[in-house]
Protein backbone atom coordinates (compact mmCIF):
# COMPACT_ATOMS: atom_id res chain seq x y z
CA UNK A 1 0.00 0.00 0.00
CA UNK A 2 2.63 2.37 1.42
CA UNK A 3 4.31 1.43 -2.07
CA UNK A 4 1.83 2.50 -4.24
CA UNK A 5 1.05 5.78 -2.60
CA UNK A 6 4.79 6.37 -3.05
CA UNK A 7 4.28 5.49 -7.10
CA UNK A 8 1.33 8.20 -7.08
CA UNK A 9 2.90 10.59 -5.37
CA UNK A 10 6.39 10.54 -7.63
CA UNK A 11 4.14 10.34 -10.82
CA UNK A 12 2.05 13.58 -9.82
CA UNK A 13 5.41 15.21 -9.10
CA UNK A 14 6.90 14.32 -12.77
CA UNK A 15 3.59 14.94 -14.31
CA UNK A 16 3.81 18.80 -12.62
CA UNK A 17 7.68 19.05 -13.47
CA UNK A 18 6.84 18.16 -17.14
CA UNK A 19 3.85 20.67 -17.57
CA UNK A 20 5.78 23.37 -16.19
CA UNK A 21 8.99 22.92 -18.53
CA UNK A 22 6.30 22.32 -20.96
CA UNK A 23 6.23 24.78 -24.68
CA UNK A 24 5.26 28.01 -23.70
CA UNK A 25 1.04 27.91 -24.38
CA UNK A 26 0.13 30.96 -26.88
CA UNK A 27 -2.85 32.18 -25.50
CA UNK A 28 -0.78 32.58 -21.86
CA UNK A 29 1.77 34.76 -23.61
CA UNK A 30 -1.53 37.10 -24.95
CA UNK A 31 -2.86 37.59 -21.58
CA UNK A 32 0.79 38.90 -20.43
CA UNK A 33 2.26 40.94 -23.07
CA UNK A 34 0.67 44.82 -23.89
CA UNK A 35 0.10 46.01 -27.27
CA UNK A 36 2.43 48.89 -27.05
CA UNK A 37 -0.43 51.10 -29.42
CA UNK A 38 -3.50 50.25 -27.79
CA UNK A 39 -2.42 49.06 -23.97
CA UNK A 40 -4.35 46.30 -23.57
CA UNK A 41 -3.10 42.38 -23.65
CA UNK A 42 -2.75 41.39 -26.87
CA UNK A 43 -5.43 39.05 -26.77
CA UNK A 44 -8.00 41.90 -26.37
CA UNK A 45 -6.60 43.47 -29.03
CA UNK A 46 -6.72 43.48 -33.10
CA UNK A 47 -4.61 46.31 -33.89
CA UNK A 48 -2.12 46.09 -36.40
CA UNK A 49 1.09 45.67 -34.01
CA UNK A 50 -0.76 43.16 -31.92
CA UNK A 51 -2.00 41.10 -34.76
CA UNK A 52 1.79 41.07 -35.74
CA UNK A 53 3.63 40.61 -31.71
CA UNK A 54 0.41 37.31 -31.95
CA UNK A 55 2.57 35.81 -35.35
CA UNK A 56 6.03 36.68 -33.78
CA UNK A 57 5.20 34.85 -30.90
CA UNK A 58 3.31 31.99 -32.31
CA UNK A 59 6.88 31.67 -34.34
CA UNK A 60 9.33 31.85 -31.90
CA UNK A 61 7.29 29.07 -30.13
CA UNK A 62 7.69 26.97 -33.07
CA UNK A 63 11.47 27.49 -33.19
CA UNK A 64 11.58 26.22 -29.25
CA UNK A 65 11.82 29.57 -27.59
CA UNK A 66 10.55 29.27 -24.09
CA UNK A 67 8.16 31.83 -22.55
CA UNK A 68 10.81 33.92 -20.74
CA UNK A 69 12.75 34.23 -23.91
CA UNK A 70 9.82 35.36 -26.09
CA UNK A 71 9.09 38.28 -23.28
CA UNK A 72 12.92 38.90 -23.09
CA UNK A 73 12.91 39.70 -26.84
CA UNK A 74 9.65 41.77 -27.04
CA UNK A 75 11.33 43.91 -24.31
CA UNK A 76 14.16 44.15 -25.50
CA UNK A 77 12.12 45.64 -28.30
CA UNK A 78 9.23 47.45 -27.51
CA UNK A 79 10.70 48.06 -23.54
CA UNK A 80 9.70 46.65 -20.17
CA UNK A 81 6.25 48.64 -20.98
CA UNK A 82 4.64 45.02 -23.08
CA UNK A 83 5.06 43.25 -19.96
CA UNK A 84 1.27 43.43 -18.43
CA UNK A 85 2.91 42.21 -15.02
CA UNK A 86 5.96 44.54 -14.17
CA UNK A 87 9.25 42.35 -13.17
CA UNK A 88 9.95 41.74 -9.74
CA UNK A 89 13.13 43.97 -9.44
CA UNK A 90 14.51 47.43 -9.48
CA UNK A 91 11.68 50.43 -9.50
CA UNK A 92 9.70 47.88 -10.85
CA UNK A 93 9.52 45.98 -7.45
CA UNK A 94 7.30 48.81 -5.96
CA UNK A 95 4.48 48.02 -7.87
CA UNK A 96 4.04 44.68 -6.12
CA UNK A 97 5.33 46.30 -2.94
CA UNK A 98 3.09 49.56 -3.43
CA UNK A 99 0.03 47.89 -2.53
CA UNK A 100 1.37 45.29 -0.07
CA UNK A 101 2.54 48.10 1.93
CA UNK A 102 -1.04 50.16 1.45
CA UNK A 103 -2.80 47.16 2.92
CA UNK A 104 -0.09 47.08 6.40
CA UNK A 105 -1.01 50.67 6.34
CA UNK A 106 -4.76 50.21 6.13
CA UNK A 107 -4.71 47.37 8.87
CA UNK A 108 -2.33 49.44 11.26
CA UNK A 109 -4.68 52.60 10.95
CA UNK A 110 -7.90 50.61 11.20
CA UNK A 111 -6.46 48.88 14.39
CA UNK A 112 -5.44 52.11 15.90
CA UNK A 113 -8.75 53.52 15.43
CA UNK A 114 -10.71 50.59 16.66
CA UNK A 115 -8.92 51.09 19.89
CA UNK A 116 -9.20 54.51 20.46
CA UNK A 117 -12.99 54.10 19.88
CA UNK A 118 -13.71 51.12 22.13
CA UNK A 119 -11.43 53.21 24.76
CA UNK A 120 -13.73 56.50 24.31
CA UNK A 121 -16.63 54.04 24.73
CA UNK A 122 -15.67 52.64 28.04
CA UNK A 123 -15.47 55.96 29.50
CA UNK A 124 -18.17 58.10 27.82
CA UNK A 125 -20.56 55.33 29.11
CA UNK A 126 -19.93 55.54 33.01
CA UNK A 127 -20.07 52.83 35.36
CA UNK A 128 -23.18 50.50 35.55
CA UNK A 129 -23.41 50.71 39.53
CA UNK A 130 -24.35 53.98 39.84
CA UNK A 131 -27.47 54.39 41.54
CA UNK A 132 -30.77 56.68 41.03
CA UNK A 133 -31.27 59.70 43.65
CA UNK A 134 -33.50 58.00 46.57
CA UNK A 135 -36.37 60.17 45.68
CA UNK A 136 -36.15 59.35 42.12
CA UNK A 137 -36.12 55.85 43.05
CA UNK A 138 -39.01 56.08 45.09
CA UNK A 139 -41.12 57.83 42.33
CA UNK A 140 -39.98 54.96 40.47
CA UNK A 141 -41.37 52.15 42.75
CA UNK A 142 -44.55 54.08 43.03
CA UNK A 143 -45.14 54.57 39.39
CA UNK A 144 -44.64 50.80 38.51
CA UNK A 145 -46.66 49.80 41.82
CA UNK A 146 -49.32 51.88 40.30
CA UNK A 147 -49.02 50.14 36.63
CA UNK A 148 -49.35 46.44 38.13
CA UNK A 149 -52.00 47.48 39.34
CA UNK B 1 -9.66 60.22 18.26
CA UNK B 2 -6.09 60.75 20.09
CA UNK B 3 -3.81 64.45 18.93
CA UNK B 4 -1.46 61.24 17.95
CA UNK B 5 -3.94 59.36 15.45
CA UNK B 6 -5.15 62.17 14.20
CA UNK B 7 -1.70 63.51 13.30
CA UNK B 8 -0.58 59.71 12.00
CA UNK B 9 -3.84 60.20 9.46
CA UNK B 10 -2.94 63.85 8.29
CA UNK B 11 0.35 63.14 7.44
CA UNK B 12 -0.80 59.84 5.29
CA UNK B 13 -3.27 61.79 3.81
CA UNK B 14 -0.76 64.66 2.77
CA UNK B 15 1.51 61.78 1.79
CA UNK B 16 -1.03 60.37 -0.74
CA UNK B 17 -1.78 64.10 -1.90
CA UNK B 18 1.57 64.86 -2.63
CA UNK B 19 2.51 60.95 -4.29
CA UNK B 20 -0.64 61.86 -6.84
CA UNK B 21 0.45 65.40 -7.58
CA UNK B 22 4.08 63.88 -8.69
CA UNK B 23 2.77 60.80 -10.75
CA UNK B 24 0.18 64.08 -12.20
CA UNK B 25 3.63 65.83 -12.67
CA UNK B 26 5.49 63.34 -14.50
CA UNK B 27 2.53 62.34 -17.14
CA UNK B 28 2.30 65.88 -17.77
CA UNK B 29 6.08 65.85 -18.44
CA UNK B 30 6.77 62.67 -19.90
CA UNK B 31 3.39 61.54 -21.11
CA UNK B 32 2.19 61.40 -24.91
CA UNK B 33 -0.53 63.93 -26.11
CA UNK B 34 1.75 67.02 -25.42
CA UNK B 35 5.18 68.11 -26.21
CA UNK B 36 7.00 70.01 -28.99
CA UNK B 37 3.59 69.34 -31.36
CA UNK B 38 1.19 71.02 -28.47
CA UNK B 39 4.31 73.80 -28.55
CA UNK B 40 3.86 74.38 -31.95
CA UNK B 41 0.03 74.65 -32.22
CA UNK B 42 0.40 76.91 -29.55
CA UNK B 43 1.99 79.61 -31.84
CA UNK B 44 5.84 78.87 -31.01
CA UNK B 45 8.72 77.85 -32.94
CA UNK B 46 9.91 75.00 -30.13
CA UNK B 47 13.63 73.75 -30.76
CA UNK B 48 13.46 69.96 -31.59
CA UNK B 49 14.16 67.06 -28.76
CA UNK B 50 16.98 65.80 -29.17
CA UNK B 51 16.77 61.58 -29.24
CA UNK B 52 20.04 59.57 -29.88
CA UNK B 53 18.67 56.38 -31.82
CA UNK B 54 20.52 53.17 -33.51
CA UNK B 55 19.85 53.32 -37.23
CA UNK B 56 18.33 50.62 -39.17
CA UNK B 57 18.97 51.95 -42.98
CA UNK B 58 22.91 50.89 -42.46
CA UNK B 59 24.62 47.97 -40.39
CA UNK B 60 24.97 49.35 -36.88
CA UNK B 61 25.40 53.03 -35.50
CA UNK B 62 23.76 55.06 -33.58
CA UNK B 63 22.23 58.82 -35.13
CA UNK B 64 21.92 61.87 -33.06
CA UNK B 65 19.68 64.08 -34.11
CA UNK B 66 21.30 67.64 -33.15
CA UNK B 67 23.86 66.45 -35.11
CA UNK B 68 21.94 67.23 -38.46
CA UNK B 69 22.44 71.27 -37.35
CA UNK B 70 22.69 73.32 -40.13
CA UNK B 71 20.36 70.76 -42.31
CA UNK B 72 16.40 71.04 -43.12
CA UNK B 73 15.46 68.47 -41.92
CA UNK B 74 11.59 66.56 -42.63
CA UNK B 75 11.23 63.84 -39.41
CA UNK B 76 8.70 61.55 -40.49
CA UNK B 77 7.48 59.02 -37.87
CA UNK B 78 6.50 55.68 -39.32
CA UNK B 79 5.43 52.17 -38.61
CA UNK B 80 5.63 48.86 -41.26
CA UNK B 81 2.26 47.78 -40.00
CA UNK B 82 0.91 50.90 -40.72
CA UNK B 83 -0.86 51.81 -44.22
CA UNK B 84 -1.13 55.12 -44.70
CA UNK B 85 2.71 55.31 -44.01
CA UNK B 86 3.30 52.77 -47.15
CA UNK B 87 1.34 54.86 -49.53
CA UNK B 88 3.88 57.83 -48.19
CA UNK B 89 6.77 56.64 -48.50
CA UNK B 90 7.79 56.74 -52.14
CA UNK B 91 6.56 60.22 -51.97
CA UNK B 92 9.22 60.90 -48.90
CA UNK B 93 12.12 59.82 -51.28
CA UNK B 94 11.24 62.07 -53.76
CA UNK B 95 11.65 64.60 -51.28
CA UNK B 96 14.58 63.88 -50.12
CA UNK B 97 16.33 62.75 -53.79
CA UNK B 98 14.49 66.71 -54.79
CA UNK B 99 16.25 68.78 -52.03
CA UNK B 100 19.30 66.83 -50.57
CA UNK B 101 21.99 69.11 -52.79
CA UNK B 102 19.71 71.81 -50.56
CA UNK B 103 20.76 70.94 -47.54
CA UNK B 104 17.90 68.74 -46.36
CA UNK B 105 17.76 65.35 -44.74
CA UNK B 106 14.45 63.31 -44.54
CA UNK B 107 15.04 61.20 -41.17
CA UNK B 108 12.44 58.31 -40.77
CA UNK B 109 11.81 57.17 -37.36
CA UNK B 110 10.33 54.04 -37.12
CA UNK B 111 8.55 53.61 -33.99
CA UNK B 112 6.41 51.06 -31.80
CA UNK B 113 7.89 48.59 -34.47
CA UNK B 114 9.91 45.56 -35.14
CA UNK B 115 13.29 46.72 -35.83
CA UNK B 116 13.45 43.97 -38.50
CA UNK B 117 10.13 44.51 -39.89
CA UNK B 118 11.54 48.41 -40.41
CA UNK B 119 14.72 47.19 -42.33
CA UNK B 120 12.09 45.10 -44.84
CA UNK B 121 10.12 48.50 -45.59
CA UNK B 122 12.94 50.27 -46.28
CA UNK B 123 14.76 47.73 -48.48
CA UNK B 124 10.78 47.47 -50.17
CA UNK B 125 10.33 50.92 -50.83
CA UNK B 126 13.98 51.31 -51.52
CA UNK B 127 14.50 54.31 -49.05
CA UNK B 128 17.90 55.62 -49.30
CA UNK B 129 17.28 58.79 -46.56
CA UNK B 130 18.18 57.82 -42.45
CA UNK B 131 16.30 56.14 -40.96
CA UNK B 132 15.99 55.13 -36.73
CA UNK B 133 14.57 52.30 -34.89
CA UNK B 134 12.86 53.43 -31.94
CA UNK B 135 10.28 50.25 -30.90
CA UNK B 136 10.05 51.60 -27.19
CA UNK B 137 8.41 54.83 -28.58
CA UNK B 138 10.90 56.93 -26.12
CA UNK B 139 10.48 60.06 -28.59
CA UNK B 140 6.74 60.15 -29.06
CA UNK B 141 6.22 62.00 -25.83
CA UNK B 142 8.74 64.75 -26.13
CA UNK B 143 8.13 65.28 -29.93
CA UNK B 144 4.15 65.04 -29.03
CA UNK B 145 3.40 62.28 -31.55
CA UNK B 146 -0.17 61.24 -31.47
CA UNK B 147 -0.27 58.80 -34.22
CA UNK B 148 1.01 57.22 -37.41
CA UNK B 149 2.32 58.39 -39.79
CA UNK B 150 3.12 61.96 -38.39
CA UNK B 151 5.34 64.90 -39.92
CA UNK B 152 7.32 67.73 -38.83
CA UNK B 153 9.97 70.37 -40.28
CA UNK B 154 12.81 71.72 -39.00
CA UNK B 155 14.62 74.58 -39.65
CA UNK B 156 18.72 75.30 -39.71
CA UNK B 157 18.60 76.13 -36.60
CA UNK B 158 17.14 72.97 -35.41
CA UNK B 159 13.46 74.75 -34.10
CA UNK B 160 10.41 72.74 -35.63
CA UNK B 161 8.43 75.18 -38.31
CA UNK B 162 5.22 75.20 -40.13
CA UNK B 163 2.00 72.44 -39.09
CA UNK B 164 2.82 68.71 -38.39
CA UNK B 165 1.31 66.46 -40.50
CA UNK B 166 -0.86 63.80 -39.39
CA UNK B 167 -1.47 60.94 -42.45
CA UNK B 168 0.24 60.67 -45.51
CA UNK B 169 1.95 63.76 -46.91
CA UNK B 170 1.00 62.10 -50.35
CA UNK B 171 -3.30 63.05 -48.80
CA UNK B 172 -4.48 66.01 -50.65
CA UNK B 173 -5.36 67.73 -47.49
CA UNK B 174 -1.83 67.60 -46.90
CA UNK B 175 0.05 68.62 -50.23
CA UNK B 176 0.03 72.51 -49.95
CA UNK B 177 1.25 72.24 -46.20
CA UNK B 178 3.65 69.82 -46.76
CA UNK B 179 4.92 72.23 -49.52
CA UNK B 180 5.19 74.99 -47.05
CA UNK B 181 6.45 73.08 -44.27
CA UNK B 182 9.71 72.23 -46.92
CA UNK B 183 9.95 75.78 -48.04
CA UNK B 184 10.36 77.45 -43.89
CA UNK B 185 12.90 74.87 -43.22
CA UNK B 186 14.77 75.34 -45.86
CA UNK B 187 14.19 79.10 -44.51
CA UNK B 188 13.36 79.51 -48.22
CA UNK B 189 12.17 83.46 -48.19
CA UNK B 190 10.07 83.34 -51.77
Amino acid sequence: MSRLVIVVVAALVLATAAVAAGPPVQADLEAEIVCPTCKTTLDQSNAPIAVRMKGYIRERIAAGDSAAEIKAQLVDQFGPGVLAEPPKRGFDLLAWLLPLGAVAVGVVVVGALAVTWSKRRSTDGEPSDARLDPELERRLDEELDRFEG
Amino acid sequence: MTGRAKAVGQVIAVTAVVGLLVLLGWKLAFGNGGGASAELAGGGTPVAPDFTLPRIDTEGGDLTFSSLKGKAVVVNFWASWCVPCKDEAPELQKTYEKYRDQGLVVLGVDAKDFREDGKRFIKRFGLTYPNVDDGRGSTLGKWGVTGFPETFFVDREGRIVGEVIQGGIDLERNRERYAEGIRLALGDSK
